[in-house]
């Protein structure tokens, strides 16, 4: 049987970079292609352009054994090619409803919307395919893990039977992720055919028919995943072995640097976000907070780093009441911050990479003198930030939103952690990175461990969590629910604190087998 | 003492919702004492305020209304406080309500005060309050087209200088007040087709492109007007649309007269703002240009043409705002004068930002702008306390106020005024 897509020696180029070069790629009918390749080699860019909405240089597409010309998302869609984007392309003010419809609307009486058959259809898709998802709520008052599946749902209102996955666990919890793989599955079933792209090798391994790895721009391999494991993978994706585990020497705590006490944070839809929370970090040590997404972390860390408003409590940095403080303050006073949302939190996106490089710092010496700014040094320190964190890009002077989205991360965390810093709060750092970054930034924060940085890591990666906290504080409905040392702490243990079971050791209740399998399912 | 009250109040409570409630019922009862001591015990107690309701030729006359000035203001104003001691105590949840309760009662206040002694005609001031919104309900929804597809139009004031000019000199020449309008309405789309290539394919700063054509309208039309209009009076001369009484409705008492014995262009405006409104919310381009204007992107990557649709919604608006020009011209005074429009078109825009980019809520911002205008106008004629170059402001001031009162509640559509670039 001829396969159902075919790439020919696509080629896209963009100023100063060649994105993707003669890439030829087939997709079987019914399998699912797993596309690997470091941050930057050109995946997404492939992706757009079978989708239309990058136009290729050279090379043609054939579907279902016929040359098909793709000139924008309308074509691409007719062929019955669907995506979800690595950054969703939702309405926030619109509802589900509406965003599944836009494009593709039903219509009554002539002219008008027909929102309740597309909402039905929704939930008759809902049912189908375990998406649920109510289709007359807000994007905007939605999880990230829900937006995913209206996301999906907007492929199959579409009956597109090429989907194109763009990584789309990036954002889920492990539950979510697995959630998504059985609906994957289910599809599959049904005869459709699946692009899908991630950095997680698990999950690779897992879920694939068969992988390709495209490195700089060009397919450097494809592998069996039965044949295969996660070594040989992340060697052949970076072109040298990757140590997947951290190495780290037991932490020596120093003073305290960050104190909460009794924090609680409103979330205006929610209730309490945060509700009465204390705890210390020291220099020198690394304090995990674990949880299922949407249990306060992300309202905690946008607390303490000035970002949202606290209701009560206290927060000291040094001795600092920073309860109240701005963004500029807590850097003034050595504070770090990797923000959980990149785009919309960490960057200008319309700037140059230059300047989202000193985004934190522009206004002091040596970047700014009296009010002017002073170009030469900032070309410089960015020019040093970016070798040093290995950020693909032509130049520093390009617009920072056409970077890959693994390298627009990097991109904050090479701001982030330059300079003496007290304490780094860093929320989930690794989002969207490839295990050679990952590995590079996890023994980065180690070094400033050891260096008497004192630093809370608040991640969905219990594996993340778990190889570089020395103590990790699980959060439960806004709640930290217990805190464990880190060394002592098990996978099981951890997951059930996270379920908001709290126990002691002693009596530890029996977890079902698919729980265990599923934290017994190491990176490596 | 406020201030003293707000802190203290601020110390005590840690909720900020309800900080904001106390805040604003204790200026709302301040308010209301000052109009109490003002207004109503200021007054001799023997000044009397009446309130008509029929003009002179109106079939059913209606009683004149008399009513001591003093004790009305004094129970008004015992009712605006009332208000907002409830706002400070249970919080009015809707702001709308709220907006509305006091704008009521302060403007009762003060017109009741402003009349003592002398009548004043009610209906004949609610009539001339929606003729004088409907200008600035069709520049809001010529805003609201191309807003929502994400293109700012800060040219409105042009589209109507322009319109008006065109209108008044195509209807004269051809004694076609039909003809007038059709011109004039072409014009605004010529204009705003310009906005559009400006803003959509040059990716011109689009406040920048709305700037230039108010410039250039102006410009323009005083040129034209002192070589055309000027010397040859009978090209100035358009006549205005006559009233057309709806059959039946026409005789309500008050109603009636306000509503339904108006001319054809203030009935097409009100029927435009339901077209504009089922457009935008119920049909398959208002779902378009409404996701257009919040993410573009999103749009493009379910097959929509972002650019198909901004150059339609720009092109449309511009017939709007035009509309809005020879009203000024063909169902009012029937000629063109320099810069007639007066500042409009921006008026225009706050209703449509007082509103939040609905139809509906541009039309309740313009009915109060149009009610400060012909408030002003009538208060010129009956009272002399306060100088008419003061009233003058009166609209601008009302502006103003709502402006300041409305900002950061309304939300402008997220792609406003970003170009947008395809790869
Ligand atoms: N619109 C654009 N304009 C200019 N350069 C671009 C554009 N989009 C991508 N690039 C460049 O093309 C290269 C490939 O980017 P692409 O987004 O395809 O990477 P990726 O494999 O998806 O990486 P990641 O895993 O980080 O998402 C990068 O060097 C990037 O800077
Ligand atoms: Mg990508």
């Amino acid at each position: 049987m001829p396969p159902i897509l075919e790439l020919r020696g696509i080629t896209k180029r963009f100023p100063g970079v060649l994105a993707n070069d003669h890439i030829d790629l087939t997709l079987n009918q019914g399998e699912i292609h797993a596309l690997l390749g470091e941050n930057g080699a050109g995946k997404s860019t492939l992706m757009n352009v079978l989708y239309g909405l990058y136009h290729p240089d050279e090379g043609e597409i054939l579907i279902r054994d016929k040359p098909a010309h793709i000139t924008g998302p309308r074509d691409a869609i007719a062929q019955g090619i669907g995506m979800v984007h690595q950054h969703f392309m939702l309405i926030p003010v619109f509802t589900v409803t509406e965003n599944v419809m836009l494009g593709d609307e039903s219509i009554t009486n002539g002219v008008v919307l027909d929102r309740k058959k597309v909402a039905q259809e929704i939930r008759d898709l809902s049912v189908r395919y375990g998406l649920e998802v109510n289709p007359d709520l807000y994007i905007k008052d939605l999880s990230v893990g829900i937006q995913q599946r209206v996301e999906i749902i907007k492929l199959l209102y579409r009956k597109a039977d090429i989907l194109i996955l763009d990584e789309p666990t990036a954002v889920l919890t492990p539950q979510e992720a697995d959630d998504l793989f059985q609906v994957l599955r289910n599809l599959k079933a049904q005869g459709n055919s699946i692009i899908f792209i991630t950095h997680k090798l698990r999950e690779v391994l897992e879920l694939a028919d068969r992988i390709t790895v495209l490195r700089l721009g060009k397919v450097v391999g494809s592998a069996d995943p039965k044949s295969t494991n996660s070594a040989e993978l992340a060697r052949m994706m970076v072109g040298r072995s990757v140590i997947l585990s951290v190495d780290k020497a037991p932490a020596q705590p120093k003073e305290v640097v960050l104190k909460v006490e009794h924090l609680t944070v409103r979330d205006p839809r929610a209730g309490d976000a945060v509700n009465d929370i204390s705890f210390e970090v020291r220099a020198g040590e690394v304090l995990g907070i674990a949880g299922v997404q949407g249990n306060g972390q992300t309202e905690l860390a946008q607390a303490l780093t000035g970002l949202r408003a606290v209701e009560s409590g206290r927060v000291t940095i040094l001795g600092h009441d920073t309860t109240h403080a701005t963004p500029r303050q807590l850097f003034e006073l050595d504070v770090a911050h990797v923000p959980e949302d990149r785009q919309q939190d960490g960057l200008v996106l319309s700037f140059p990479v230059e300047d989202n490089l000193v985004l934190n710092e522009y206004y002091r010496p040596p970047f700014a003198q009296g009010i002017s700014l002073n170009f030469k040094e900032i070309e410089r320190a960015a020019a040093e930030r970016l070798k040093e964190y290995d950020i693909r890009t032509p130049s520093i002077f390009v617009k920072t939103a056409n970077l890959s989205g693994g390298n627009q991360q990097k991109v904050i965390v090479a701001r982030e952690f330059t300079g003496p810093i007290k304490l780094l709060i860093a929320s989930q750092p690794t989002r969207g990175l490839d295990v050679g970054s990952i590995e590079y930034i996890h023994n980065r924060i180690i070094e400033k461990r050891d260096a008497g940085t004192a630093v809370l890591l608040i991640s969905n990666e219990l594996d993340e969590i778990m190889s570089l906290s020395d103590r990790i504080a699980v959060m439960y409905k806004g709640r930290i629910i217990d805190t464990v040392n880190a060394a002592e702490a098990t996978k099981e243990a951890l997951g059930l604190l996270m379920a908001g079971v709290q126990q002691d050791a002693a009596h530890a209740p029996e977890i079902s087998p698919e729980l265990k399998t599923e934290m017994q399912d190491e990176i490596a | 003492m406020l201030g003293m009250v707000a802190t203290s109040v601020m110390r005590r409570t840690t909720d900020v919702a309800q900080q904001r409630r106390w805040i604003s019922g204790a200026v709302i009862v301040a308010l209301g004492l000052l109009c109490l001591w003002f207004f109503a015990l200021q007054v001799p107690a023997d000044m009397v305020s009446k309130y008509r309701f029929s003009g002179g030729g109106d079939a059913i006359q209606l009683p004149v209304v008399e009513l001591p000035t003093s004790t009305t203001n004094l129970i008004l104003a015992v009712l605006l406080v009332a208000v907002g001691i409830l706002h400070a105590a249970r919080g009015i949840k809707n702001s709308g309500v709220l907006f509305g309760a006091v704008a009521f009662f302060l403007l009762a206040i003060f017109l009741t005060w402003s009349i003592r002694g002398q009548s004043l005609n009610l209906t004949g001031l609610l009539e001339s309050t929606l003729i004088r919104s409907i200008p600035f309900l069709l520049g809001a929804l010529s805003g609201i087209m191309c807003e929502r597809s994400g293109i700012i139009n800060i040219a409105i004031e042009g589209m109507m200088l322009t319109a008006a000019f065109v209108s008044v000199i195509v209807a004269s020449y051809f004694d076609n007040l039909w003809l007038g309008l059709a011109a004039g309405v072409a014009s605004g789309a010529l204009i705003s087709g310009v906005h559009a290539v400006f803003s959509i394919r040059f990716k011109v700063d689009q406040i920048i492109s709305g700037t230039v054509i108010n410039i250039f309208a102006v410009g323009l039309t005083n040129f034209l007007n002192l070589r055309w209009l000027t010397p040859v009076q009978e090209l100035n001369d358009s006549g205005t649309f006559s009233k057309v009484p709806l059959p039946g409705l026409a005789q309500i008492p008050v109603l009636g007269t306000v509503l339904f014995n108006q001319n054809i262009l203030v009935y097409a405006a009100i029927v435009l703002m339901f077209v504009v409104n089922f457009l935008l919310f119920s049909t398959r381009w208002g779902l378009r240009t409404r996701a257009v204007g919040e993410h573009p992107k999103a749009a493009d990557t379910l097959g929509v043409n972002v650019f198909r649709i901004r150059y339609t919604n720009v092109i449309f608006a511009g017939m709007l705002a035009a509309l809005g020009g020879c009203f000024l011209t063909l169902a009012s005074v029937g000629r063109f004068d320099k810069l007639m429009t007066n500042g409009r078109g921006f008026i225009a825009l706050a209703a449509m930002i007082f509103g939040n980019w609905n139809p509906f809520g541009a039309f309740g911002a313009s009915l109060l702008f149009g009610f400060m205008d012909s408030l002003q106008l009538k208060l010129q004629i009956l009272t002399s306390v306060i100088p008419s170059e003061f009233l003058l402001m009166a609209p601008y001031l009302a502006t103003m106020i709502v402006l300041a009162g409305v900002v950061g509640r309304v939300r402008p559509p997220a792609a406003e005024g970003v170009p947008y670039e395809k790869q």
